[in-house]
C-alpha cells in the first residue's frame, strides 16, 4: 500500500511508544498510511534510545509501560529533545495523570479508544504548532 | 427482621433487668448492713439506758423505802426512851403520844400499844377497839418479842385489814413489854406506789415468803415464792439490784423486772414492766427507722427502673445509630470497591477496545484504498466495519461512565444555586415530548447557594429526572422536585409517583450495572454515579419506594461543600493495573 499524499513536503517523523504491540501494529500502518513516518517503540527505553538517533517532530506515548510510567518518558523526552511535541494516548486517564501530563510538557491528553481522525488531527496541530 | 428486634428486646429488658438487681443489691446491702447496725447499736444503748434508769429509780425507792422504815422505828425507839414504860401504860399519855406522832409524821402511824409477854395489849391508842388485845398466838408478837427492834410483815391482824407494825421491846417490871405502833398500809404503800412507769411498770414488796407487802397493781405472778427465785437467780449489779427478765405464761407476756432487798434483805421491793411497753419508744423509733429505709428502699428502687430504663433507651439509640453507621461505612466500604474494581476493569477494557477499534479503522482505510471496490459484499462489509466503530464508541462511554462513578472528576467547583440548575434540568425535558409527565417545582426561596460542581449536579438531577422519565413514560404521571434547607444543609428530593422499586431491588438501585431496564437502554451507571458524586461532596442520597406508590430520592448536600474525593477516592492512579 502506498502513502497518501499529505499536506507537508516532509514526513512528519512520528514516534510511536505502547507496550501493547497490536495497538502499536495497526496504529503505525494507519498513520503511514496518512503520510506519518511512524518509528514505533513498545516500551519506554526502546523509546529513549530512538529518540538519541532520530529528532522526532512528534511523539505519541502512552502511561502505563511495563518498564517505565510514561510520565517519567516524557519527562526525559522533554529534556533529551524540547523541540518534540508529545501527545498522551493512555487508556489510564485520571485527572492527575491529565494535570501531570500537561505540567511536563505534553501537547494533548487523548484516551483510549480515541477516534483515528481525531488523533490525526491532532498530531498535525502538533506539528504546526512546534513549527510557529 | 423482627425476630432481630424481638432478640434485641429481650436482650434489653434481661440487661436492665440484670443491672437493676445488681444496682438494687449494691445499693442495699450496704444500706441494711448499716441501718442493722444502727438499728443494734440504739437498741442496745437503749436498753442501757433504760435499765440504768429503772435501776436508780428501785434503787432510790428502796432507800426512801427503807429509810421511811427506819424513821418509823426511831420515831417509836424515842418514844421509848423519852418516855418510858409507865408513863405509856397510861392510855391517855399513849394516845397524846400518838397525836404528836401522828402530827409530825402525816397520820403514818394508825395506832400505839403497849403489850405484856403474855401477849395481851395493856394499853392502846387508837381508832380501832383493841384494849386488851390478845396476841400471844400472832406470829408477829413471837418475832417480835425476840428482837430489840422489830418491823413485822404486813399481815390482817384482829382488825382485818392490811397493816403491819414496828416495835420496841422494853423490860418493864421484870417482864418482857412490847411498844408497839401500827403503820398505815396505804401511806407505806403509796411509796411503792409512786414507782410507776408507762402503762404496765409498777412496783410491789414482797417478803421472803413470797407473800406481797404492798398491794400490787394486779396479781401478775400467781406463784410468787417460784418468782422470788427467778429473781435470785437473775444478774445482780453493783448496788444489789437484781435484773432481769421473766415470762408471764398466764397473760403470754414478757416481764422485765428489777429487785432490790428491803429491810435487811427480809423484802423484796420489785418493779416489774412488761417488755413491750418499756420498749414502746424503741419500737417506735424502729417503726419510724423502717418505714424511712422502705421509703429509701423504694426510692433507690423506683429511681434505678427510671434512669436504667432512660439509660438503656439511650443505649438502644446509640446502637441504633451504630448499626446504621456500620450499615454506611460497609455500603461505602462496597462501593469503593466496586469503584476500584470498575475502574480497574475500564482501563484493561480501553486498550483492547482501541486495538480493535483500530483495527476496523485500517480495514476502512484499506477498503476506502479502492482496492476492494469490485468487491460485491464491499456495503455489507463496511456496515460490519461501521458497527464495529459503534460498539466501540459504546464500550468507551461504559468505561467512561464506570471511571466516573469511581474516581475524583476534573470538575470545577463553584457556588451553585441548586434551584437554578433544576430549572434548567426541566427545561432539558420537551414539554411536547413528555406531555404525559407533568412537573411540579417546589423549591424553596432563598436557598442558599452550595459549593461544587455545576456538571456534577446537573448530572446528579439529569439521571434523576431521566430514570423518573422512563418509568413514567408509560402511563404518565408526576415528577415532584423540592428543595429545602437547614443551618448546615440542602436538602433535595426528587419523587414520582410511578411504578415503585420492588423492596428486593431497593438496596441494590445504587450498585453499579444494576438496572431492571432492557439491554441496550441503561447502563446500570446512573444512580451508582449519582451516589459516588454526593458522597464525594460529603453528601447522602437515599431511596424509599412502594410499589404502585412512586418512588423518591432525597439528597443531602452539606453547605459548606467539601470535597471528600481525595479521602474516598476509590482508585489512586498509581494502583491501577496496565
Amino acid at each position: 500500500m502506498e502513502d497518501r499524499p499529505t499536506g507537508s513536503p516532509q514526513k512528519i517523523k512520528l514516534l510511536l511508544v505502547d507496550d501493547e504491540k497490536d495497538f502499536v501494529e495497526v496504529l503505525t500502518k494507519r498513520l503511514k498510511s496518512r503520510g506519518f513516518d511512524v518509528t514505533a517503540a513498545y516500551c519506554g527505553a526502546e523509546a529513549i534510545q530512538a529518540l538519541r538517533k532520530v529528532d522526532f517532530d512528534v511523539a505519541i506515548l502512552d502511561l502505563k509501560m511495563e518498564d517505565m510510567n510514561g510520565l517519567e518518558v516524557l519527562k526525559i523526552f522533554k529534556k533529551m529533545y524540547s523541540d518534540m511535541q508529545v501527545i498522551i494516548l493512555s487508556g489510564h486517564e485520571t485527572e492527575q495523570t491529565v494535570r501531570e501530563g500537561m505540567e511536563y510538557g505534553a501537547f494533548e491528553y487523548l484516551s483510549k479508544p480515541c477516534e483515528f481522525e481525531a488523533l490525526v488531527r491532532t498530531l498535525h496541530d502538533a506539528t504546526s504548532a512546534a513549527n510557529t | 427482621m423482627n425476630q432481630d428486634k424481638q432478640a434485641r428486646r429481650e436482650i434489653s429488658i434481661s440487661f436492665t433487668r440484670h443491672i437493676v438487681l445488681v444496682v438494687i443489691i449494691v445499693s442495699f446491702t450496704p444500706m441494711i448492713v448499716v441501718s442493722g447496725i444502727i438499728l443494734d447499736q440504739y437498741y442496745t444503748s437503749y436498753r442501757e439506758k433504760l435499765y440504768a434508769h429503772l435501776n436508780e429509780m428501785v434503787h432510790k425507792h428502796t432507800q426512801n423505802i427503807d429509810g421511811f422504815l427506819t424513821e418509823r422505828l426511831n420515831d417509836i425507839k424515842f418514844l421509848s426512851q423519852t418516855c418510858g414504860d409507865d408513863q405509856l401504860i397510861n392510855e391517855s399519855v399513849l394516845y397524846e403520844k400518838l397525836v404528836l406522832l401522828q402530827r409530825n409524821s402525816g397520820n403514818v402511824f394508825e395506832d400505839l400499844g403497849i403489850i405484856n409477854e403474855a401477849g395481851i395489849q395493856i394499853a392502846y391508842a387508837g381508832p380501832y377497839k383493841l384494849e386488851q388485845a390478845f396476841y400471844a398466838e400472832e406470829e408477829w408478837f413471837q418475832e417480835a418479842l425476840q428482837h430489840q427492834y422489830y418491823i413485822s410483815d404486813v399481815f390482817l391482824g384482829l382488825r382485818s385489814r392490811p397493816h403491819f407494825i414496828v416495835s420496841v421491846r422494853n423490860v418493864y417490871q421484870n417482864e418482857r413489854v412490847l411498844l408497839r405502833a401500827t403503820i398505815n398500809f396505804e401511806a407505806f404503800n403509796a411509796l411503792v406506789e409512786n414507782l410507776r412507769i408507762g402503762a404496765t411498770g409498777f412496783a410491789f414488796i414482797v417478803n421472803q415468803k413470797g407473800k406481797y407487802q404492798t398491794r400490787p397493781h394486779y396479781d401478775l405472778i400467781q406463784n410468787a415464792p417460784s418468782y422470788l427465785q427467778v429473781i435470785k437467780k437473775a444478774e445482780q449489779k453493783e448496788n444489789g439490784v437484781y435484773v432481769g427478765t421473766v415470762s408471764d405464761v398466764f397473760r403470754n407476756k414478757d416481764l422485765i423486772f428489777l429487785a432490790a432487798p428491803l429491810k435487811n434483805e427480809d423484802w423484796m421491793l420489785v418493779f416489774q414492766q412488761e417488755r413491750e411497753d418499756a420498749y414502746e419508744d424503741l419500737k417506735r423509733t424502729q417503726i419510724i427507722a423502717g418505714i424511712i429505709i422502705f421509703v429509701g428502699a423504694l426510692m433507690i428502687v423506683l429511681m434505678n427502673l427510671f434512669f436504667f430504663h432512660k439509660a438503656v433507651g439511650r443505649i438502644a439509640e446509640a446502637d441504633k445509630a451504630k448499626e446504621m453507621m456500620n450499615r454506611q461505612v460497609i455500603e461505602t466500604g462496597k462501593m469503593a470497591s466496586v469503584g476500584r474494581l470498575a475502574a480497574g476493569i475500564a482501563h484493561e477494557i480501553n486498550n483492547p477496545v482501541a486495538i480493535m477499534v483500530e483495527e476496523a479503522g485500517w480495514i476502512d482505510d484499506l477498503l476506502n484504498d479502492g482496492d476492494f471496490d469490485e468487491c460485491k459484499n464491499l456495503d455489507e462489509l463496511k456496515n460490519s466495519l461501521k458497527q464495529i466503530n459503534t460498539q466501540g464508541k459504546r464500550c468507551k462511554d461504559i468505561t467512561h461512565k464506570l471511571l466516573s462513578f469511581a474516581r475524583k472528576t476534573g470538575s470545577k467547583l463553584e457556588q451553585i444555586q441548586i434551584n437554578d440548575t433544576i430549572e434548567e434540568v426541566i427545561g432539558l425535558f420537551d414539554k411536547s415530548t413528555y406531555s404525559r409527565i407533568s412537573f411540579e417545582l417546589n423549591l424553596a426561596e432563598e436557598l442558599p447557594p452550595i459549593y461544587g460542581s455545576r456538571t456534577e449536579l446537573q448530572q446528579v438531577l439529569l439521571n434523576l429526572v431521566n430514570n423518573a422519565v422512563y418509568f413514567l413514560e408509560k402511563e404518565g404521571g408526576t415528577i415532584r422536585i423540592a428543595t429545602n434547607f437547614d443551618n448546615d444543609n440542602v436538602f433535595i428530593v426528587v419523587e414520582d409517583n410511578g411504578p415503585g422499586i420492588p423492596k428486593s431491588n431497593l438496596e441494590r438501585v445504587f450498585d453499579p450495572f444494576f438496572t431492571t431496564k432492557p439491554v441496550g437502554k441503561g447502563s446500570g451507571l446512573g444512580l451508582a454515579i449519582c451516589y459516588g458524586i454526593i458522597k464525594r461532596r460529603g453528601g447522602e442520597i437515599t431511596v424509599s419506594s412502594a410499589v404502585d406508590a412512586g418512588t423518591s430520592f432525597e439528597i443531602r448536600l452539606p453547605l459548606g461543600g467539601q470535597d471528600q474525593s481525595s479521602d474516598n477516592r476509590p482508585l489512586p492512579p498509581e494502583s491501577i493495573p496496565a
